[in-house]
């Protein structure tokens, strides 16, 4: 089953290619099953090797395919292989699964503007590069992965170019991006010509092997890697590009910026943990990122009027939680946790895209409302999905996920506690603005109407993502609620899952209350202010308490504005600078120079040959001069 | 012959050609600096004849022939541009004829 | 000997000094053909006596006397006595007084010179007018007859051949 890896990023490949091609000679059914198709077949495949993976009959070690010699030069020679385990196993499942439902949905949900075939060329190009990206066995193998991603997020983001907001947005993601990007790959090259090689398993056991935990090789490599990820993943400070991104169309926000592309920093720092766990103040710096930036973007969430840039920041504050877990070394959490999120937030995604197209392009939630009623499909599974990201025990996935990270974090060391603290206050915040959400949408009076229901094309993908959306959590449950490991027997096979010992013992059901506790305060938060706001009949205006923190909170905290004044004002004022050309007054000067020069000499003659005569006695006695000096 | 020792002939070589050198710079006329810079020409042809009666050579005095064939050639054209001057502008006051400038 | 040197050599001097400063173009002439045959007594003295003859004859005789037929066709008034202001003269004079010293200053760091032994015959300088410096010669006539052409185009006007 192995041989069939290379047919995983394969397809999709293809796909792009037939459709850059040919896009615009095929016809929009002939797009959209290309487009499509080539995903499922990849997910078969995909399939197909999992099941190789996992059959008992056959060992279950990791493996790598190689394929062929990328460079080879004197002394510096990287292959093009894959390499399988369950981490990338997991990625690859997400990535196809979720990105065939995608494709489904968007079959129907791009239909009604242009640029079809270029849409699917684009989104099987994003597919094949992030599957390449998680089957990487190399460093720079990856890194190729990482910029093919990065490249079709820009020209997703961008997809209505003609709108200049929309290609405003997606060269600010390009640009954030590309600062976390330089880091990455100066760190590729420092761990590639210090320890020998690109290749990642040999990498970490050399690593392990020479460096000692805090060497200075280790905490460089470590903090550039992190400063791609915080890029990628759009985490502080780099976070600022994810919610413009908001600006594509709504699948490549659910496919890309909440699903898949997003996790490819979680998906480095897991697959590196090796490197990071000799790093443990880098480690360290993960875990107060992750933990800062799930309760910043979590207000900034709170106060948001569009429905996707809700949805965006709460992206940002999950991936929060999975940095949080991989800073203090819980990285299968954190990869649990990138399983749950994929399905849900995906299906919150799809759920909204279907609203803002029922509703004639609304974004803005204030205008919406009492849409359970008409959209009783959209409502459930939306439902669902919000259900499941405010960990809501006991049929959601995200209550497992969440609660295994947190349990993990209260045990981590001196600082676990605080630690848990703040995830736990994040947790209240989640379910805050999700309820926040589902209410001001779902409940109250209706303010518009929408026009239809949404097609079988645009359905099944909701319920078949609201399934796992439910029910994925049960590969992973905590000891007092079943005990069942799947999961961590499924990942153990990378590494192995040393969960730390529980410092207080008999804490572990105080803690799972706690978070339950937690999640339902917030709904019912949530919920209290919805009825303030129906009672008082207020219709799209906030509150007028607290009015400047919650414009500063839908500011997302000031990022924009602060970046914007250091670095984006002075970068201009910069390249204006330059762009007079200081360098030609020095050619200039010279010129000018000679100009002035001319016109003083020019003085002289005036045309008086008397004048003239006496600059030649002049010229003689001083010669006389020096002769009779110099004699 | 003389017992004066040469370079008494040389200075007043070197005081003609200063006054001539005066003449030029002091006079605005065209006719003096003309005539002036005849003097010089006649001290520069002094000091040849002088050098040459130091070192017993006839050389100096055949320069002092060519000396005097170019400023008689000068002279004359000196002159017919003069001439040519007064008729066109009136003036032969070098101060005043300033056209050709930088 | 040595004393006719002496008061040629002044007179030299003193005559050219008048000429240069006389307001009267006529007067100015007259003094400097008076120079000029002061020259011609120290040639004399200095045993060049063909050069001495050239100097009367040629400078004096034909140079001059040219000079006195152009002012006379020019017919110059007397310079009218204008106001010598120091700001013309101050730079031409700072100018000759710097020569002056250094003239001084070059006298007295000068070795002796021993006065000519015997003076240069005129066959001596025949011989080496057309023998060494034939060419010469040939150049000096050329010279002179292009001054002549020269000195008659450049004479002659405007109203009787335009562009000829």
């Amino acid at each position: 089953m192995n041989s069939l890896m290379w047919l995983i990023p394969a397809f999709p490949a293809a796909g792009f290619v037939v459709l850059g091609t040919l896009g615009r000679r095929l016809s929009r059914r002939a797009c959209a099953v290309v487009g499509t198709g080539s995903v499922a077949l990849s997910m078969t495949a995909a399939a197909a090797v999992a099941w190789g993976y996992l059959s008992p009959a056959l060992p279950r070690s990791p493996t790598t395919t190689a394929l062929w010699q990328w460079v080879q030069t004197q002394g510096f020679s990287i292959g093009f292989a894959l390499h399988l385990d369950s981490l990338s196993l997991l990625w690859v499942l997400v990535v196809t699964g979720v990105g065939f439902l995608i494709h489904l949905y968007s079959t129907s949900f791009m239909s009604a503007y242009e640029g079809y075939g270029r849409y699917f060329a684009y989104l099987n190009l994003f597919v094949a590069s992030m599957l390449l990206l998680v089957l990487a066995d190399g460093l720079l193998l990856l890194y190729l992965g990482w910029e093919g991603v990065g490249l079709c997020s820009f020209l997703l983001i961008g997809f209505w170019y003609k709108e200049p907001a929309n290609s405003r947005a997606a060269l600010k993601a390009f640009v954030v991006t590309r600062i976390g990007d330089t880091a990455l790959i100066i760190g590729i090259l420092l761990l590639y010509t210090r320890l020998g090689s690109g290749n990642i398993q040999e990498l970490l056991s050399r690593a392990s092997s020479r460096l000692a935990p805090g060497a200075p090789l280790a905490v460089a490599a470590a903090a550039l890697l992190l400063a791609g990820a915080l890029g990628k993943s759009a985490q502080i400070p780099l976070q600022t590009w994810l919610p413009d991104a908001m600006a594509g169309p709504t699948p490549v926000s659910a496919l890309i910026h909440a699903a898949t592309m997003v996790t490819a920093g979680v998906y480095l720092i897991a697959r590196m943990n090796v490197l990071f766990a000799l790093a443990p103040t880098v480690r360290f710096l993960v875990a107060i990122i992750g933990a800062a930036t799930l309760i910043l973007a979590g207000f900034s969430a709170a106060a948001q009027r569009d429905i996707k840039r809700v949805l965006a920041y709460s992206t940002i504050s999950q991936i929060g939680y999975m940095f949080l877990a991989l800073g203090v070394g819980a990285w299968p959490a954190a990869a649990f946790h990138f399983l749950t999120h994929a399905c849900f937030k995906a299906l919150l995604f799809l759920g909204a895209g279907v609203i803002i197209l029922n509703l004639g392009e609304e974004h803005d939630i204030f205008r919406m409302g009492g849409l359970w009623r008409r959209m009783p499909l959209v409502f459930g599974t939306f439902l669902t999905a919000a259900l499941s990201m405010a960990a809501v025990p006991p049929l959601t996935a995200g209550f497992y996920s969440k609660d295994w990270i947190l349990y993990w974090v209260w045990n981590s060391g001196p600082y676990g506690p605080v630690l848990w603290l703040l995830a736990l206050l994040g947790v209240v915040l989640t379910s805050l603005y999700t309820f926040r959400l589902v209410f001001i949408v779902f409940l109250g009076p209706e303010r518009s109407r929408p026009s239809g229901r949404p097609g079988s094309l645009l359905a099944i993908p909701l319920v078949v993502l609201a399934v796992p959306a439910a029910l994925a959590g049960f590969l992973e449950t905590p000891r007092h609620l079943g005990d069942i490991r799947v999961f961590s027997r499924f990942i153990a096979q990378t590494a192995a899952v040393v969960e730390p010992p529980p410092s207080m013992p008999g804490m572990g059901v105080w803690l799972i209350l706690a978070s339950e506790a937690a999640s339902l305060l917030g709904i019912l938060l949530a919920y209290g202010v919805f009825r303030r706001r129906l009672r008082a009949g207020e219709a799209a205006e906030s509150l007028p308490r607290g009015a400047y923190l919650r414009r500063f909170w839908l500011a997302g905290w000031g990022f924009d504005w602060l970046y914007e004044q250091t670095v984006v004002r002075p970068y201009r004022l910069l390249s204006r600078a330059v762009g007079a050309e200081p360098l030609n007054w020095l050619y200039g000067g010279i010129g000018g120079l000679a100009v002035a020069v001319h016109r003083l000499l020019s003085l002289i003659q005036d045309g008086r040959i008397r004048r003239y005569a006496a600059g030649v006695a002049l010229g003689a006695a001083l010669i006389l001069a020096l002769v009779l000096v110099l004699l | 012959m003389t017992t004066v020792l040469v370079q008494y002939g040389l200075l007043l070589a070197a005081a003609l050609f200063l006054v001539g050198l005066a003449g030029v710079l002091f006079r605005r006329n065209l006719l003096f600096t003309l005539l002036s810079l005849e003097i010089m020409l006649n001290a520069a042809g002094l000091a040849f004849v002088v050098a040459a009666s130091r070192w017993q050579q006839p050389d100096g005095q055949v320069m002092f022939l060519i000396i005097l064939a170019v400023s008689a050639a000068e002279a004359a054209v000196g002159l017919a541009l003069i001439l040519g001057i007064h008729r066109e502008s009136g003036t032969l006051d070098s101060d005043e004829l300033r056209r050709l400038r930088g | 000997m040595n004393g006719i040197v002496w008061i040629s050599g002044a007179v030299a001097v003193i005559s050219t000094l008048a000429a240069v400063t006389r307001r009267n173009a006529v007067h100015a002439l007259l003094y400097l053909i008076v120079g000029m045959l002061g020259v011609a007594v120290v040639l004399f003295a200095f045993g060049a006596a063909f050069a001495a003859v050239l100097q009367v004859v040629i400078w004096a005789g034909a140079i001059l006397v040219l000079f006195l037929f152009v002012m006379m066709m020019l017919n110059p008034r007397t310079e009218k006595r204008a106001a010598v202001r120091l700001r013309d003269i101050i730079g031409p004079a700072l100018l000759t007084a710097v020569l002056v010293a250094e003239l001084m200053v070059v006298m007295t760091v000068a070795p002796p010179q021993p006065p000519a032994a015997a003076a240069v015959q005129p066959e001596q300088v025949g011989s080496s007018l057309y023998g060494r410096y034939a060419v010469v010669v040939e150049l000096a006539s050329v010279l002179l007859l292009v001054g002549v052409a020269g000195a008659f185009h450049l004479g002659r006007g405007r109203e009787k051949d335009e562009g000829r």
